[in-house]
């Protein structure tokens, strides 16, 4: 080894020295980069992932409480829950939902209506985690199902709490009933601030008190802190706060009357509404024909659906709620009290009726050809005199009636707790002027008063309304805001909180006009309209028929029922209170299409005051007393 | 008798490479809470590895200098053999079909490469020229690109660096040095358009892994959780719940890191760092006083590499560097990857116990 090669050698172990410290100092930087790394992660943001990874691995599963159940005010349960299995299927872990249903059809039954009931469920219950295929499974068919489950992921059986409504379509359109949570409903769940509360709820309340009180009904949600893998699956419970059950609501509602005026109504179409005057309890509301709740409950499949909703006697119409027509002559005591109570008229003042009331060149009739006579108030409102209201009206004034008749509630809303109500018309010349555009329709005329004085022309009003201005007569002037839901229940502690009855004023009337009134209406039911439906009752009451015109009878013609099509006849109304000197009860009733109200709503009046004043049960369905004949 | 058998080993490496490899076994035994028998796998891995290496520190340079070129030779061929009839799998052809076996060629250039370059650089010793780096260059970037065709980034660049390093020590110049990283960072934009989209992807997922959560950004949230939850000083061991729910995906491979920080904390970590320094800094001892160029450049070529292994895993586990499949060294599960790091360590030892030797 030469000396030149030997400083070559030392030259380049000096330079592979220096590279080595190099990479010495490079690895040095890089693990300082590592560890200020390390340290931003783990100090600095560690509170951060920390959050994270609990979020990782804690997942909050809500549980659903018990909805509270719905009873009548004897306790006879409305609304109810109970437990099945359901077969569902989660959309977003199936890849072919239609090969799949056809599949899971050669081990469980499953109809067509299933099927589109289920696809209706798609597009309605968007974002849904798990929808039903089939509900109710029988033990057989679960354990069908269980030894196939392999076959079908994504697919899965659970224990549910359905609602159920026992008695089907009775008070079904008080009920209203609970449906699939949709796109609207979250949208008012959010507005409410109840998304939390919301998560593990699959039904909320669609229509009548099971939609007016959800918030009573539904409950707390429950949430249990459950440890997940990465898989989702739950590896053991960390901590668990039980749902509080819904409230049960117990109804002004009497199931027993409900019967018998649903029985008495059988196939024909009307609306009655029984209230409690001294608190505005509602004790019977019907709307008939009625519908299934229970259809709804998972969904309607399609072909029900369509069948209920063409159908042309729509029963999914509230008719006692929404339902606006009319009041035909059980306008008249009103009419008399307004005049009383103006001065217009006195009790003893009696005109001479020649059975019609001409004016502005057209003769208004009066459906007693030659007229009733000398007619004074109490006459007029026993027979039901047109002419003496004809007169009466002229006197009156569109606006002098309208005044007065907006004290008892008609026109506007009465407040019920349910919701969807009409508020029906009261005519008056404001209202004309906004209901119509052209200047001619706008004008009120006089003629036109006549008709409004015997509860025509423009006047409409839902039965709710014209039970509650029974309601509010029989009461001497005392309003209360009507209601179905008389006590609130907690079910854990058993108490009640009453839903109190709120009167929302009272109408100055003297009480001597009141009684001219009231006893005119017991006059109707003892020697009146109302007498042969009322004959032999063992108890006081008083009641005045109507009859509300559905086409326009020309002038100069005499409208003959059974030249009428059927669904062109005047509907036959009726209002009641009873006992006269202690009213316990005041209703309204209509029958549509059914003719003169004595004939065919007085009779169910009558029923219904017999069985809830004297427990009497019709021995036979009631049909209309084809007899009477004079009427509204 | 038992000095014989231990007189090959170095004492100081040995005593640094066990207590990573404990640390590797405690991590390992938490990882794998479901399937314990990996731990006794692994057992059985590291007494085959530790015979590998004791007969590799055996091997005297000479042989190791004799073999360097047709190891390289045969490497390359192999390589072009995969590029014309090799197995596709999961959209990359890395693996040729030997019949009995599969191999995958870009693993022997791991090793084959800094043999190659430290036995020419030697060669070259007395008289190297700066055309020696060219010809340098060229062995480097042979094997290299027709790895990066395969298409496999991760095992391109793992296996340039360790040409590099060679290159490094044997005394680049520092103009050509800082030159290529002008270039490299130059041709940045170039070479991100001969990028396939699932690199792009690791790289773009680098920067915002939140893009695509439950896609290729998933690994890195989840490892990033595990180690910002463990905090300071950790869960405990046994009780990361990143780990025990299966939320970090290999966690008994390539992101076991994410396990140890998460059950120890920068505590751990710290530890962890440590004991990689000390090997680095020991192998590194042992490369500069190794009796020939040859000897000087692979030991220190060796212990680069598993510096780079180490810096690239943690970095990817902790979210600073692109997702490319590398264990950490001694600490991951899996044979292979120990046998091979266990060998590397065993010709480090051997180029540090032959310098008297060769001296005289």
């Amino acid at each position: 080894m030469s000396v030149g090669e030997y400083r070559n050698t030392e030259r380049e172990l000096q330079r592979f020295q220096v590279r080595v410290g190099l990479a010495g100092g490079l690895v040095m930087g890089a693990f300082l980069i590592l560890f200020l790394r390390f340290a931003y992660l783990q100090v600095l943001r560690h509170d951060y992932y920390h959050t994270k990874a609990e979020d990782n691995r804690i997942s909050v599963v809500p549980i659903t409480p018990n909805r509270g159940n719905i009873v009548d005010r004897n306790g006879v349960v409305l609304a109810r829950n109970y437990s099945a299995y359901t077969l569902e299927i989660s959309p977003a872990k199936v890849g072919d939902l239609e090969r799949t249903i056809s599949e899971l059809a050669q081990v469980i039954d499953i109809r067509p209506s299933d099927r589109n009931r289920f696809r209706r469920l798609m597009i309605e219950a968007k974002g849904a985690d798990t929808l039903p295929i089939r509900t109710r499974l029988s033990d057989e068919e679960v354990a069908r199902f269980a030894a196939q489950r392999y076959r079908f992921p994504g697919v899965d059986i659970r224990a549910r709490l359905f609602r159920q409504y026992p008695y089907a379509d009775r008070a079904s359109h008080a009920l209203g009933y609970i449906g699939r949570i949709n796109e609207r409903d979250v949208g008012w769940i959010e507005e409410q601030g109840l998304t939390s509360n919301y998560k593990g709820s699959d039904h909320i309340g669609k229509t009548g008190i099971e939609q007016s009180y959800e918030l009573e009904l539904h409950g707390t949600t429950g949430y249990e802190q459950v440890e997940v893998d990465a898989g989702g699956r739950g590896v053991r419970t960390l901590s668990r706060t039980p749902p509080t059950s819904g409230n049960n609501l117990i109804l002004t509602l009497d199931m027993g009357l409900q019967e018998v005026v649903e029985t008495a109504f059988g196939n024909r179409r009307g609306a009655l509404i029984a209230i409690e005057p001294a608190t505005g309890g509602i004790l019977a509301f019907i709307s008939k024909p009625g519908f299934d709740p229970n259809l709804f409950v998972d969904g309607i499949d399609p072909v029900a659906w369509k069948e209920l909703n063409e159908s042309l006697d729509r029963p999914l119409n509230n008719r006692a709620l929404t339902g606006i027509y009319p009041p035909g002559s059980t306008f008249k005591p009103f009419m008399a009290l307004a005049a009383l109570e103006s001065g217009k008229r006195t009790a003893s003042q009696a005109i001479a009726d020649p059975g019609h009331f001409d004016f502005g060149g057209r003769r208004f009739r009066d459906d007693k050809v030659g007229g009733h006579g000398m007619v004074d108030m109490y006459k007029s409102i026993v027979v039901s005199c047109d002419t003496y209201y004809y007169v009466l009206g002229n006197d009156m004034g569109i606006d002098g009636i309208s005044r007065f008749m907006g004290q008892f509630g008609l026109g506007s809303p009465t407040g019920i707790d349910i919701r969807g109500e009409s508020s029906g018309v009261l005519p008056s010349q404001e209202w004309k002027l906004k209901r119509f555009r052209r200047p001619e329709q706008q004008k009120w005329y006089a003629g036109e008063t006549i008709s409004v004085a015997i509860g025509q022309g423009y006047n409409a009003y839902t039965m709710l309304q014209l039970a509650q201005a029974m309601a509010t007569l029989a009461n001497n002037g005392v309003m209360y805001r009507p209601h179905l839901v008389k006590y609130v229940e907690n079910v854990n502690t058993g108490k009640r909180r009453m839903v109190e009855p709120q009167p929302i004023k009272t109408i100055p009337l003297k009480q001597e006009n009141i009684d001219i009134i009231k006893r005119a209406m017991a006059g109707v039911n003892l020697e009146g309209t109302g007498a042969r439906a009322f004959a032999k009752a063992e108890y006081t009451s008083a009641g005045k028929t109507g009859t509300s015109q559905v086409i326009a009878i020309k002038a100069g013609e005499k409208y003959i029922e059974s030249r009428v099509a059927e669904r062109h006849r005047d509907h036959a109304l009726f209002i009641a209170f009873a006992p006269v000197e202690s009213p316990k009860i005041a209703l309204a009733v209509l029958v549509e299409n059914g003719g003169f109200g004595a004939a065919a709503a007085a009779p169910i009046a009558r029923l219904v005051l017999d069985y809830y004043l004297l427990g009497k049960k019709p021995a036979k369905p009631a049909e209309a007393d084809e007899g009477a004949s004079n009427g509204g | 008798m038992l000095r014989r058998i231990a007189d090959p080993i170095d004492g100081t490496l040995f005593g640094i490479v066990m207590g990573l490899v404990t640390l590797g076994f405690i991590t390992l035994y938490s990882a794998s809470y479901e399937t314990p028998s990996r731990v006794i796998a692994q057992g059985g891995n590291l007494l085959f590895a530790m015979v590998v290496m004791w007969v590799a520190a055996q091997i005297s340079p000479q042989l190791l200098m004799r073999l360097a070129p047709p190891l390289y030779i045969m490497g390359v061929l192999l390589l072009l053999g995969v590029t014309l009839f090799g197995d596709i799998r999961n959209g990359a052809r890395r693996w040729l079909n030997l019949g009995i076996t599969s191999v995958q060629p870009s693993e022997i250039m791991k090793i084959a490469m800094p043999l190659m370059l430290a036995w020419y650089f030697h060669k070259r010793e007395a008289v190297l020229r700066y055309y020696d780096y060219i010809v340098a260059a060229v062995i480097l970037a042979i094997p290299v690109g027709l790895i990066a065709k395969q298409p496999d980034l991760g095992t391109a660049l793992l296996v340039a660096a360790a040409g590099f390093y060679v290159i490094f020590l044997a005394g680049l110049s520092w103009k050509v040095i800082i030159g290529m990283v002008l270039a490299g960072l130059a041709s940045a934009p170039l070479l991100w358009g001969t990028l396939h989209d699932y690199q792009r992807r690791r790289i773009l997922t680098l920067i915002d892994p939140t893009e695509d959560p439950l896609g290729s950004g998933y690994h890195i949230i989840q490892s990033t959780i595990a180690i910002g939850s463990g905090g300071i000083i950790g869960k405990g061991w046994l009780n990361g719940t990143q780990t025990h729910l299966e939320f970090i995906p290999e966690r008994h491979t390539d992101f076991i890191f994410a396990v140890f920080s998460e059950e120890f904390g920068l505590i751990g970590n710290s530890l962890l760092l440590v004991l990689y320094l000390a090997l680095i800094a020991r192998g590194l001892m042992m490369a500069a006083s190794a009796p020939t160029f040859f000897a000087r450049l692979l030991a220190g070529s060796i212990i680069l590499i598993f510096f780079t292994y180490a810096f690239v895993n943690m970095g990817m586990v902790s979210g600073i560097l692109p997702v490319v499949g590398v264990p950490l060294p001694l600490v991951s599960y899996g044979g292979t990857a120990l046998v091979t790091l266990f060998f590397g360590l065993g010709i480090l030892m051997s180029m540090h116990r032959h310098r008297k030797l060769v001296q005289t």
